[in-house]
C-alpha cells in the first residue's frame, strides 16, 4: 500500500536534504535508470528527462507533513528545499527493510550541480545510441546549455562510476 | 510535384463538433489519415473508463487527433509571414500533430501500469517500423519519419515546433480540454480558443502570449483545473479503472502461475510475458479487451471472473477518503482483516492518489524544471504567467492532493453479521 510514495520517502530519508526541484527530478531518473526501482513515468521536456507524476507525488508527501518543502524567491525563480519530516520517518518504519540500499550512488549524486546531472540525465535518455550520436544529441537538444567535451567525458565518467556501483 | 507539396484536388472536410470543421487539402495529411494504424485509433477511446461516469465520454483518439491537428493548422495559418516562423517546417507539424497519439492502447494509463509498457516509445516505434504510416512519411523523404518522431518526443532541435504541441499551452490540450468537455456534458473545460490562437506569437524557442491574451490563457487555466478534480479525477472513473487495472493484473498472475484459461487468451500473451512487438500491439484494441472480458466471464477463476462482471456490468467498488499518515496503521489491520474473511486484499482493497493519474497542473517552472507559458510584454520582454496573474498565481501555488480507498462494499455487506472482523472493517472504514 502506498509503495510508490515509501519508495520515495526512503530517498529523502537517504539523501536527508534535495536543494531545487530539477535536481530532485534528476537524481531519482538517473538512479531509477540504475536499477533503483522508481515508479515514476518519464518524458522528455524541454529540461530533459522530468516526471509529472513525481512532481505529483511530491506534493502529496509534502501536503502530508512527510516531507517539508522550503521555498526561497531567487528573484528570477524559485527554489526549493526538501527534506523528510519526523512524521515522514515514522511512516517509512512500516516499511522496514523493503526497499534495496543505493546510499553510495545518492552520496555520488549529491555532491554534484543540477546543471551536471541535467546532462548526466539527458545522456541517459539517449543511452541506446552510439555515443558520438548521443553527444551530437545534446548538443542540439541542449544548444543554450553549451556544455563543452570535458563536461561531456566527465559526465561519462561518472555514468560509468555509477553503472560500476550498481554492478 | 513532389509528394510533400501535393494537394488534394479539392479540400476535403471532417465535420467536428469542437471545432466544427477539420479541413484537409495536403495528399500527405490525407493518406496518414488512411492508414490502418491511424484508422485504429477510432477503436480507442479518448478518456477511457470516463465513459463509466459521463455516458457521452464515448469519444476516441481518433477525434482527438484529427482536433489537434486542426488546431495545429490555424496556428500555422496564423504564423504565416511573422519572424521566426520556418514555412518549410509546416508540413512536419502537421504530421506530428496528426500523429502525436499514435502509441496509445486501449485503457493506456492502466495497460502501462500492468505490462510496462510506454506508449511514447510505441508511438515512435509505429512511425520508425515497417507500418502504412512510415510508408506514407517516407515518400516525403528517408530522414522524414525521424524528424516526425523527434517532435512528438520533444527531442527535436527546433523548439518552437515542439512548444507548439507539447508545452504547457499547446494544441493537445487546447483540443482535449474542449472535446473531453463537450463529450463529458460538463460547463467547465470552455476558453476563448480563438483569442489564444491570435495572440499566440512565435519567439525562436518557443511561442509566447500577448499579454493582452492573460486573461483568455487564465480562463485556460482554470479549465484545466477544473477538468481535472470534476472530470479526469472523478472516483467513479478511478473505480473503474482500480477495477480494470486489477483484471490485468490477475489474468496475468493465472498466465504466470500456469492456470488454463478456458479460451486462450492470445492476443495478451505477449503483454503477459512482456516481449510485446509492434505487430502485436497494433493489433490490440479496446473491441479485443472486451471481447476478452467477456470470455473470462466463463473463466473458474472467482477473482477473475468477479473483476470482469463488476467491469462490464458496472458493478464498481465504494471509496472512502483517506489520509494515509493517519490510517498507516489501520491499513495493515484492515488488510489483515480482509484476508481472515477470504477477501484477498490484493485485488479488494485499493489505495489511490491524485498522483496515480497522468494529468498535469500548470507548474511555473521553478528553476527551469520545464517550460512555463511567457508573456510577451509590449516592450518584448517575456514574464511568467503566475507573476503576472493573480489567478494563476493563486491556483499554481495551492496543490490539492487526494487519496482514496477503494473496496467492494457488496462483498462486505454479505459478511455475517456477527462477524468481528467485519464490525472492526466497518469500523475503521466508516468511522
Amino acid at each position: 500500500m502506498l509503495a510508490n510514495h515509501a519508495n520515495l520517502l526512503q530517498f529523502f530519508s537517504s539523501v536527508e536534504e534535495v536543494v531545487g526541484r530539477k535536481k530532485l527530478q534528476k537524481m531519482i531518473y538517473i538512479l531509477k535508470k540504475n536499477g533503483i526501482p522508481f515508479g515514476e513515468k518519464y518524458e522528455f521536456h524541454l529540461f530533459g528527462p522530468y516526471s509529472e507524476e513525481l512532481s505529483l507525488r511530491v506534493d502529496e508527501l509534502s501536503n502530508l507533513g512527510l516531507i517539508k518543502e522550503t521555498k526561497e524567491d531567487k528573484s528570477s525563480y524559485f527554489q526549493y528545499r526538501y527534506t523528510i519530516t519526523e512524521e515522514g520517518q515514522q511512516f517509512l518504519s512500516h516499511y522496514d527493510n523493503q526497499f534495496p540500499d543505493y546510499q553510495a550512488s545518492i552520496r555520488l549524486l549529491k555532491e554534484k550541480s543540477s546543471r551536471f546531472l541535467e546532462l548526466v540525465s539527458t545522456m541517459l535518455y539517449f543511452e541506446e545510441l552510439p555515443q558520438e550520436e548521443v553527444e551530437d544529441k545534446v548538443r542540439t537538444v541542449k544548444k543554450k546549455q553549451n556544455y563543452t567535451d570535458e563536461e561531456m567525458t566527465q559526465a561519462w565518467e561518472f555514468i560509468k562510476s555509477l553503472k560500476q556501483q550498481q554492478a | 510535384m513532389a509528394y510533400r507539396d501535393e494537394k488534394l484536388d479539392e479540400e476535403k472536410v471532417f465535420k467536428d463538433p469542437v471545432h466544427r470543421y477539420v479541413h484537409v487539402r495536403d495528399r500527405v495529411i490525407w493518406d496518414l489519415i488512411a492508414t490502418p494504424e491511424f484508422q485504429r485509433l477510432r477503436r480507442i477511446k479518448q478518456l477511457g473508463t470516463s465513459y463509466m461516469t459521463f455516458h457521452g465520454a464515448e469519444h476516441s483518439r481518433f477525434n482527438h487527433s484529427l482536433g489537434v491537428y486542426e488546431i495545429v493548422r490555424r496556428i500555422v495559418n496564423n504564423f504565416e509571414n511573422r519572424k521566426n516562423w520556418k514555412k518549410e517546417q509546416r508540413l512536419l507539424l502537421l504530421c506530428a500533430a496528426l500523429l502525436h497519439d499514435l502509441g496509445h492502447g486501449p485503457y493506456s494509463h492502466s495497460f502501462e501500469k500492468v505490462f510496462g509498457l510506454d506508449h511514447e516509445e510505441f508511438t515512435r516505434k509505429i512511425i520508425l517500423g515497417n507500418t502504412g504510416v512510415n510508408h506514407v512519411l517516407r515518400k516525403v523523404s528517408a530522414s522524414f519519419p525521424k524528424k516526425v518522431a523527434e517532435v512528438i518526443n520533444k527531442t527535436y532541435g527546433d523548439k518552437l515546433i515542439v512548444s507548439i504541441i507539447s508545452s504547457q499551452i499547446d494544441a493537445d490540450r487546447m483540443d482535449y480540454l474542449q472535446r473531453d468537455a463537450y463529450f463529458t456534458g460538463v460547463s467547465y473545460g470552455h476558453f476563448d480558443m480563438e483569442r489564444i490562437l491570435r495572440v499566440m506569437r512565435p519567439r525562436e524557442d518557443q511561442v509566447v502570449i500577448k499579454e493582452s491574451g492573460m486573461h483568455a490563457v487564465e480562463d485556460y487555466i482554470m479549465s484545466r483545473y477544473q477538468m481535472y478534480w470534476q472530470v479526469y479525477f472523478h472516483p467513479v472513473t478511478r473505480s473503474a479503472e482500480v477495477i480494470l487495472t486489477k483484471i490485468l493484473h490477475r489474468a496475468k498472475a493465472l498466465y504466470k502461475s500456469d492456470y488454463t484459461f478456458k479460451l486462450r487468451p492470445q492476443h495478451f500473451i505477449s503483454l503477459f510475458d512482456e516481449n510485446v512487438t509492434l505487430e502485436d500491439y497494433i493489433r490490440l484494441d479496446e473491441n479485443v479487451t472486451s471481447f476478452y472480458f467477456q470470455a473470462w466471464l466463463e473463466e473458474d477463476d472467482d477473482i477473475l471472473r468477479d473483476l470482469c462482471e463488476r467491469f462490464l456490468n458496472r458493478r464498481l467498488f465504494k471509496y472512502i477518503e483517506f489520509n494515509p499518515l493517519l490510517h498507516v496503521k489501520e491499513m495493515v489491520e484492515l488488510s489483515r482483516l480482509f484476508s481472515e474473511v477470504g477477501i484477498d486484499p490484493e485485488y479488494y482493497l485499493i489505495d489511490d492518489s491524485s498522483s496515480d493519474l497522468p494529468y498535469d497542473f500548470y507548474r511555473p517552472g521553478e528553476e527551469e524544471e520545464r517550460l512555463p507559458i511567457h508573456l510577451q510584454l509590449p516592450n518584448g520582454k517575456l514574464k511568467e504567467l503566475s507573476r503576472q496573474s493573480d489567478i494563476v498565481e493563486a491556483i499554481s501555488g495551492k496543490k490539492r492532493t487526494d487519496h482514496k480507498l477503494y473496496f467492494p462494499q457488496d462483498i462486505l455487506e454479505a459478511l455475517p453479521d456477527d462477524s468481528q472482523q467485519k464490525q472492526r472493517i466497518y469500523e475503521i472504514l466508516f468511522q
